[in-house]
């Protein structure tokens, strides 16, 4: 099953003919994803590798079924490329493109809301559900089986991290949703799936500081997760009122402190590891002891 | 800082006082005959406090505001040196009223707040007296057009006399929101004047970075002056995402997360080693080039709090044996500048080439441990040793 991609979805790549997204697509494909087709209006009718490129968004679903797509496009034009998948219901839009204005995140969320598409990011690695499909940019080389542990990460690099260390036991899904302010789809989005997946056993949930997702988060594990949760929060030692990188990463007074998460998770029944391997530990006991 | 907010204000049509902002105080003279009337000279700094710190200050004649504006110039208020003042209308104040516009992250929208008992610091405000404080969502669709306004003004309930105006100024001022692309928008207070005038006498507008390619000339204008002796600004010029820290460690990683994540790991590898902390973050992203890093590498070592350096990357589409390459080139580059010892942790996509690199370069001042935790213990111990 996993969630969100499985091995049934069809792919399509919008910015297949950039240098990122045919590099990823060739990644992708490696990995078993099934891309289907490519959207770019000015090379309708050309290929990448075979993969044929369609003019529309509406035109590469007709043709080929598919029901995600990966964006690749440049933060310029990624707001009008988002609306289009959504214009077109697509079902999944994994928006990969770092550097998105916000204002655009915000408008095409809005915009999303009551129409049938579910968006990912922007500004994420995506997501892979290993041996069945890989949408975005998540090395499918790090972790290649599947397995029953799910997770989700607001950080790419610590979602690597985490199915490196974890890579003995395998992965459902994986979802890196993004570290932009606004993001499409979060953390109680994916704990939402995992705990209705019945391929899912045990959660691993990645933090940072900066807003109130993963305190929300805790607030939904107590009432709606029976399935094990592993929570890990970045940036305990991050000053206040200094952006770490991710937009999203910045802490206002005494709010958005991952001393504040991790109080919120544990208070929850989550338990919290001071560091990636440490979370990885306590899941490995709770995979374990399964 | 104030005097851009005001300009940002003006420009969309939110009523400020005519004012001037000047960096030579000679110059107060000529704007305070203009203006004609008493003015108040303020200190342009990131910075609350001003009036406390003296960075405020009334004069009466076109004189007296060159002398407010020589003490002012050069007052050092918690940090930041005072280089430019604004020198502005004198204004009574009657009532102090607060407006703002916000990205609301965890609703994923706008939020509008509005009081009519300004002045005061508004998260004070929200925490002691929250039923004086309105918020009201704003559509993203939308946005704040007149029937919206006259919802914000109602719900904040601003006076009959005044609602009007304020909720054409908030029309005006979400114009300043949405076309600049502000996270967020304040004016704090929006006053009336004895002679019932209502304008913003102080403001904070915060830009989005990630919009500025539709935004050059307001970025250009407002660009921070760099000092040569600031680190965040040199690698700034660099396209470095850098923030320097209070710690002796250096860090260098790839990916926010995972860089934040090292941070943490090296202060609590710390606490065995004399308390040293991370000295900075610097998140050299996907690439990790020889010249990223040797950039990097040369302002962490600039950085004269720093005893030993942290290279922590994982290779997901990075291979690790690029990364290995660019340390071994960067430590080349820098020759004899490369001083501190460094200690480095790769994981991930082709580690063992990277391993191989590494070791045959066998430089002295490299030390390369497994795991993330092993290498975040050993940098500290070589910063708790090296003081």
């Amino acid at each position: 099953m996993a969630i969100f991609l499985t091995a049934e979805s069809k792919v399509i790549v919008q910015g297949i003919t950039g240098s990122e997204g045919t590099k990823h697509t060739r990644r992708m494909v490696a990995s078993g994803s099934n891309v289907v087709g490519g959207v770019n209006p000015k090379k309708a009718g050309s290929d990448v590798d075979g993969i044929p490129v369609f003019a529309t968004v509406a035109e590469a679903m007709e043709t080929t079924g598919a029901d995600v797509s990966v964006l690749f496009v440049p933060p310029a034009f990624a707001k009008s490329a988002v609306v289009e998948a959504i214009d077109a219901s697509m079902p999944l839009a994994v928006v990969i493109t770092e550097g998105i204005p916000v204002q655009d995140s915000a408008w095409f969320w809005a915009y999303a809301q009551g129409k049938a598409t579910r968006i990912i990011g922007p500004n994420c690695p995506g997501l892979i559900s290993p041996g069945r499909s890989n949408a975005g940019i998540i090395p499918a080389t790090i972790a290649p089986t599947a397995g029953r542990i799910g997770l989700v990460s607001k950080s790419g690099t610590l979602t690597y991290q985490m199915m490196y260390e974890l890579r003995e036991f395998g992965f459902s899904t994986a979802v890196g949703i993004g570290g932009d302010p606004v993001i499409g789809t979060t953390h109680i989005d994916c704990l939402q799936a995992f705990e209705a997946d019945p391929e899912t056993d045990a959660i691993v949930m990645i933090g940072e500081i900066g807003g109130d997702a993963e305190e929300r988060a805790a607030d939904y594990i107590r009432e709606h997760v029976t399935k094990p949760v592993v929570g890990y929060v970045a940036g305990f030692t991050a000053p206040e009122g200094k952006t770490m990188g991710h937009a999203g990463a910045i802490v206002s007074g005494s709010s958005g402190t991952a001393a504040a998460k991790q109080e919120a998770l544990e208070a929850a029944g989550v338990r919290v590891g001071k560091t990636p391997s440490a979370a990885a530990e306590l899941m490995r006991e709770v995979m374990r002891g399964l | 800082m104030e005097y851009q907010a005001k300009e940002l204000f003006a420009k969309h049509g939110v009523p400020v006082l005519p004012g001037e902002t000047i960096d030579d105080a000679a110059d107060a003279r000529a704007v305070a005959e203009r203006i004609g009337k008493p003015v108040v000279v303020k200190a342009q700094v990131k910075t609350g406090g001003r009036g406390k710190a003296g960075g405020v200050k009334l004069a009466d004649t076109p004189e007296e505001a060159v002398a407010r504006a020589e003490d002012i110039l050069g007052l050092d208020i918690k940090g930041h040196i005072v280089r430019k003042v604004l020198v502005t209308e004198a204004s009574d104040i009657d009532t102090e009223y607060y407006v703002s516009f916000l990205l609301d992250r965890a609703n994923r929208t706008y939020l509008a707040m509005a009081s009519v008992e300004g002045g005061m610091d508004i998260e004070q405000l929200a925490v002691e007296r929250p039923e004086a404080l309105a918020r009201v969502p704003v559509d993203a669709l939308v946005g704040c057009d007149e029937a919206k306004a006259a919802e914000i003004v109602a719900a904040a309930g601003f006076p009959s006399d005044v609602s009007a105006r304020v909720a054409e100024i908030l029309v005006s001022l979400w114009k300043v929101f949405v076309e600049e692309e502000a996270t967020l928008v304040e004016v704090n207070p929006l006053v009336r004047t004895p002679d019932g005038r209502i304008v913003a006498l102080d403001g904070k507008v915060t830009l989005d970075g990630n919009a500025e390619f539709r935004h050059e000339d307001v970025f250009t204008r407002y660009a921070d002056v760099v000092a040569d002796d600031d680190l965040e600004g040199r690698a700034k010029s660099k396209d470095l995402n850098y923030v320097k820290l209070d710690g002796q460690v250096g860090i260098i990683g790839n990916g926010a997360g995972l860089v934040m994540s090292t941070l943490d790991v090296v202060a609590y590898a710390g606490e065995k080693h004399g308390g040293v902390k991370p000295a900075n973050f610097l998140d050299i992203g996907g690439g990790a080039s020889a010249q990223v890093m040797a950039d990097g590498l040369e302002i962490i070592l600039s950085d004269k709090d720093v005893r030993s350096v942290f290279v922590n990357v994982f290779g997901g589409i990075t291979s690790c044996d690029a990364v290995a390459d660019g340390i071994v080139q960067a430590l080349g580059m820098l020759g004899a500048a490369a001083t501190k010892p460094l200690v480095v942790r790769l994981d991930g996509n082709n580690v063992e080439e990277g391993h191989r690199i590494l070791e045959a370069a066998n430089h002295p001042l490299v030390t390369v441990v497994d795991t993330m935790d092993g290498a975040a213990d050993k940098a500290a111990e070589l910063a708790g040793s090296n003081a």
